[in-house]
């Protein structure tokens, strides 16, 4: 994000704001606030996929559990929920943590109620991780998943 | 893109299945042995009553005809959800419905 725009969307508090920037064509309806992240999602380690989105400190927290099989036939479908009791969250990302690239969602979110599910694809038996960020700190829990067919091509 | 959406005010829970073919840029093709490039969606957007409570980033991790589920707070009936895509080719899709 270049940072006029992120200055733009810092001073861009009210929804007055917003509406006279989609006026002035520096932000296009329908589309994220956010660009895509492409330095965390084109990280092929795990360390720098989580520098990437701030979460190299996050902290294991039993409030936060991710669920999934424990055996994927097919890596192609693995479904992971993210459950978490914190309060506060603002954001959650899923990692499989042996994929080419590992980030694979990552979410801004406002009311959140605890659930949050994704379907992800894994090349090979690894931990899938999620990353919850509550009230400003980062938290984090991880569920190995073993992977009969790889499901990342290649 | 048909984007099949359920919304339940009971426990406030938002399912919804994208048809997306969703390919990470690293699978061959069977027949040309060609990698197939990547085609996924990285932005996904879930509004209740107009108010963003999702903004999510993908990449072409995420399985084919992606799949998502979320709960909001303070869900009602008759509360309007939508949710918008768009992929890294520029194909957007959303949809409407009504929490019931």
């Amino acid at each position: 994000m270049n940072s006029a725009r992120r200055l733009l969307l810092k001073a861009a508090g009210s929804a007055g704001l917003i509406t006279s920037a989609v006026a002035a064509g520096l932000l296009i309806p329908g589309r994220a606030l956010a660009d895509w992240d492409s330095a965390a999602f084109s990280a092929t380690r795990l360390i720098d996929a989580l520098a990437a989105i701030g979460a190299s400190r996050a902290t294991t927290s039993l409030d936060v559990a991710v669920k999934t099989p424990d055996i994927a036939e097919n890596g192609a479908v693995v479904p992971v929920e993210v459950h978490t009791t914190l309060p506060k969250v603002e954001s959650i990302a899923i990692l499989a943590e042996k994929n080419p690239t590992p980030l694979i969602a990552q979410y801004t979110l406002t009311d959140f109620d605890g659930v949050l599910t994704t379907r992800i694809k894994m090349r090979e038996t690894a931990k899938v991780r999620a990353i919850v960020k509550a009230d400003g700190k980062f938290y984090t829990a991880a569920k190995e998943v073993k992977i009969t067919i790889g499901g990342c091509g290649g | 893109m048909s984007i099949p959406i359920k919304v339940r005010a009971g426990n406030g829970e938002i399912k919804a299945l994208i048809s997306h073919p969703t390919e990470n840029g690293l699978r061959k093709d069977s027949k040309t042995g060609q990698l197939v490039p990547a085609h996924f969606i990285n932005s996904v957007i879930i509004m209740l009553n107009g108010k963003t409570v999702l903004d999510g980033q993908w990449s072409g991790g995420v399985s084919k005809d992606p799949f998502i589920t979320l709960r909001v707070k303070g869900m009602k009936a008759g509360d309007r959800v939508n949710l918008s895509v768009r992929d890294n080719m520029g194909d957007t899709g959303s949809v409407e419905a009504s929490a019931s």
